[in-house]
């Protein structure tokens, strides 16, 4: 168990990082207010590799308007939660895909936006890597060619609901090492 | 009068270069001449200075594989005239292994255009200043335009469907 002995008794729960976290994590009032906070504030990379880039840029511009869902585009992998990627990864990409996805602290998820993304789409070549889980591990698959705007904003709320139904904690209580995404 | 310029246009590079050039093809309004490979610097640069030609523009230069012929490779340059609007094919044949003297020197864009023929075809161009791979990574094993290349490429991690290799 994660609650080290306090040498003060039993009365001060708060006295390490580690007891403070394990009460955030498994009181229901306060993983509430965490997923809250983190679902409405996904932040996603600037980042685009092909024609779906364009549906994410429109996504973000004020006709579909991601900013009032708390989507907001960072251009640095460090302050970023999710990746999108979004067209085709090439052979060449995809190394460097691997990278800013190693760049992004975690929790950090991430969208493949479209055919390409999600399984190599028509481009079944020499060239293409067929499918972003062959890089990274993906949280949700967006199909489309390119998906509209309203697809991609679905892929969005579909993610926010797989991050407040997260229970990360739940390995540690059955003993289990966390899930680490790093190795591939 | 394209037809008139077509004609001028062969005119001149059969006084110039005789046996160098090795074929004229006229269709529509397209002239497509075959040259020898070694003379393809000296007729390009012609072609520019020269003022009936005045081809100040290169358009594009790509390869062809004929895996069946000999020689295998072809490489084309696409040379456009912009104030005489007029179009002009050279061609020359390049067997597997040979090299190509580079016309980077006449035109200095065709540094990417040959880099990029390099590239997919693996056609060296002697002579130009930076000839590595352009689209490509640069450790990328083969050349993917070349008929014996698997379309889906060589199976690994990122590719599961492709041929395996031997």
């Amino acid at each position: 168990m994660l609650i080290k002995e306090n040498p003060y008794g039993g009365v001060a729960q708060f006295t390490t990082l580690d007891n403070i976290l394990h009460f955030l994590r498994t009181n229901p009032v306060s993983k509430k207010v965490m997923d809250w906070g983190r679902t409405s504030s996904l932040w996603p990379m600037t980042f685009g590799l092909a024609c779906c880039a364009i549906e994410m840029i429109c996504t973000a511009c004020s006709r579909y308007d991601l900013d009032r869902m708390g989507i907001i585009f960072r251009p640095s992998p460090r302050q970023s939660d999710v990746m999108v990627v979004a067209g085709t990864m090439t052979k060449k990409i995809a190394p460097t895909v691997k990278r800013l996805y190693d760049q992004m602290a975690e929790p950090r998820w991430v969208i493949a936006q479209g055919g390409c993304a999600s399984a190599g789409g028509p481009y079944n070549t020499y060239a293409v890597v067929q499918g972003t889980e062959r890089v990274i591990p993906v949280d949700v698959f967006i199909p489309g060619c390119p998906p509209r705007p309203d697809a991609l904003v679905f892929g969005f709320l579909q993610l926010q609901e797989k991050i407040r139904k997260e229970q990360p904690e739940i390995f540690t209580q059955r003993g289990l090492a966390p899930v680490s995404h790093g190795e591939k | 009068m394209v037809k008139s310029s077509k004609e001028l246009f062969i005119q001149r590079l059969r006084e110039r270069f005789g046996t160098a050039l090795l074929d004229a093809v006229g269709f529509r309004d397209e002239l497509t001449c075959t040259v020898r490979k070694d003379s393809i610097v000296e007729v390009c640069r012609f072609v520019k200075e020269d003022p009936a030609f005045d081809m100040k523009f290169l358009s594009d230069i790509l390869g062809v594989d004929y895996p069946d012929e000999v020689p295998r490779f072809e490489v084309i340059y696409h040379l456009l005239s912009i104030t005489k609007r007029t179009r002009l094919r050279l061609k020359i044949r390049v067997e597997d292994g040979e090299s190509v003297p580079t016309v980077t020197g006449v035109w200095k864009s065709a540094n990417w255009h040959e880099r990029e023929v390099y590239d997919m075809f693996g056609i060296v161009f002697t002579g130009h200043p930076n000839l590595k791979r352009i689209y490509l990574p640069d450790d990328w094993e083969g050349f993917p335009l070349r008929k014996d290349y698997p379309l889906r490429g060589y199976k690994d991690d990122y590719n599961p469907y492709g041929e395996e290799k031997e």
